[in-house]
């Protein structure tokens, strides 16, 4: 069972603090914009140049030169700012940004990432990924926990990885975890999911303390 | 074009002295704030042997990806590319190179090369594949590596309003990776929207200075949007 894409994003968005800027990737992670908590106040920063992304446009509204990084259209909120790639990633790399969210394929016990390229199958590019796995101190990662009864939850990343030594926090359709002193740890778990099923589809380090609560939304 | 004008009418002017195997910038992320007419004009020229730098390739027909058509980029160096079917095809079959290179790092060698700054440390992609072959240091107990400037004999980039003098503003996300691109290329060409006298523009608010810019040229856009998104 375990949680769907929305509810995996619904947990991360409580990450989230008030005055926080935020990147959030592609994929799952763009669905944690719908979950910021009323009356928090959250600047949403796109790598292609924008500080205060907003909604998508109504279709009266949309504008050519207004995308984020999955080049999606979209609208930019008031106190928005406009600015280049380089002062973007100046941005990222220099660790201004208080939460990055994105995905990945593996995640390792040491903190490692890989969420770019499959060898023979994809292969299109890391875009913004590298850096932005360099340049946060705050990164939560969501993610499936298994593929087809693999886990990706390893010892060690088989894939080409994304970065090293980086990963703090794992968000899973089965778990919460954290990582450090090479291992995951599990923080909490998916409603109705046991924590067996959860060490089952695990292949790395995983610690488990005596109580493990359920996830609340 | 005479003095710090630097206008010109036709892009047999814009793109002259353009040549095989040159290598030259492109701005734009996806198909935002690219410079669609100079593109074209590559194509209509028909110069081979390009090693070609930019965020992303254009898709099919559209973009950067029409080079492929004619086979004109033997490399290509950007941070995601391959949403063309013809790029694919290039790359698998090995006529084409591809060297892909983290956006973030993909803009600051942009930046360096303008700057005068041949080489910066990054964390980024320590520890992955762009890593080999690079040389490490370690700065407060972290490794970084080694990255040098990216250079272009033309640098090609999309502005919203020029003057007269070459000094631009771009307009909000089409802004990317033009202002450093501006900078890197020794004969940097501006395909604008609109084309005002010197003084019409803000000094305050001058995003990328004349200095920089060797071409202005008028264009017309088709702004293609990639992915139009909206909501009810």
């Amino acid at each position: 069972m375990g949680l769907s894409r929305e509810q995996i994003a619904q947990r991360i968005a409580k990450e989230m603090r008030d005055g926080y800027y935020v990147n959030l990737g592609i994929g799952i992670p763009t669905l944690v914009a719908n979950y910021i908590p009323k009356g928090m106040q959250v600047m949403l920063q796109s790598e292609n140049g924008l500080l205060g992304m907003g909604e998508f446009p109504t279709d009266d509204k949309v504008d050519p030169d207004l995308i984020n990084a999955g080049k999606q259209t979209v609208t930019a909120v008031t106190g928005a700012a406009f600015f280049s790639s380089a002062e973007s990633f100046a941005m990222i790399r220099g660790g201004h940004v208080d939460l990055t969210v994105l995905g990945a394929f593996e995640v390792d016990q040491d903190g490692c990432i890989a969420s770019w390229m499959i060898p023979g199958k994809l292969i299109k590019g890391m875009g913004g990924a590298m850096d932005l796995v360099a340049g946060a101190a705050n990164i939560v990662v969501a993610m499936a926990h298994s593929n087809k009864g693999e886990s990706k939850i390893l010892t060690k990343c088989k894939m080409p990885l994304t970065g090293v030594n980086c990963i703090k926090k794992v968000v899973t359709d089965l778990a919460v975890m954290e990582i450090h002193d090479g291992a995951f740890h599990l923080i909490e778990r998916a409603p109705g999911i046991s924590v067996e099923e959860i060490k089952s589809l695990t292949e790395g380090k995983l610690i488990i303390p005596a109580n493990v609560p359920e996830m609340s939304f | 074009m005479a003095g710090l004008d630097k206008v010109v009418k036709t892009y047999d002017e814009a793109m002259a002295g353009f040549k095989d195997n040159m290598t030259v910038m492109v701005g734009g992320f996806g198909l935002c704030g690219i410079p669609e007419g100079l593109i074209k004009k590559m194509y209509d020229m028909n110069v081979k042997g390009l090693t070609c730098i930019s965020n992303n390739a254009g898709v099919d027909g559209f973009g950067l990806g029409i080079l492929l058509e004619r086979n004109q980029i033997k490399t290509m160096i950007g941070s995601y590319v391959g949403e063309n079917a013809l790029f694919e095809k290039q790359f698998l079959s090995g006529e084409m190179k591809v060297i892909l290179t983290p956006q973030g790092t993909l803009a600051e060698k942009i930046r360096a090369g303008g700057a005068g700054i041949p080489g910066f440390y990054t964390a980024t992609g320590y520890g992955t594949p762009i890593a080999e072959g690079k040389e490490v240091k370690v700065f407060n107990g972290r490794p970084y590596i080694l990255e040098e400037a990216f250079y272009a004999d033309f640098a090609l980039v999309k502005a919203w309003k020029a003057d007269r003098y070459g000094n631009l503003v771009f307009r909000k996300t089409a802004m990317n990776f033009n202002p450093m691109m501006a900078t890197a290329g020794k004969i940097t060409v501006a395909e604008v929207e609109e084309i005002v006298e010197p003084g019409e523009l803000d000094p305050e608010h001058i995003h990328t200075p004349g200095i920089y810019v060797q071409r202005v040229i008028k264009g017309k856009f088709e702004k293609r949007i990639e992915q139009r998104t909206v909501r009810k």
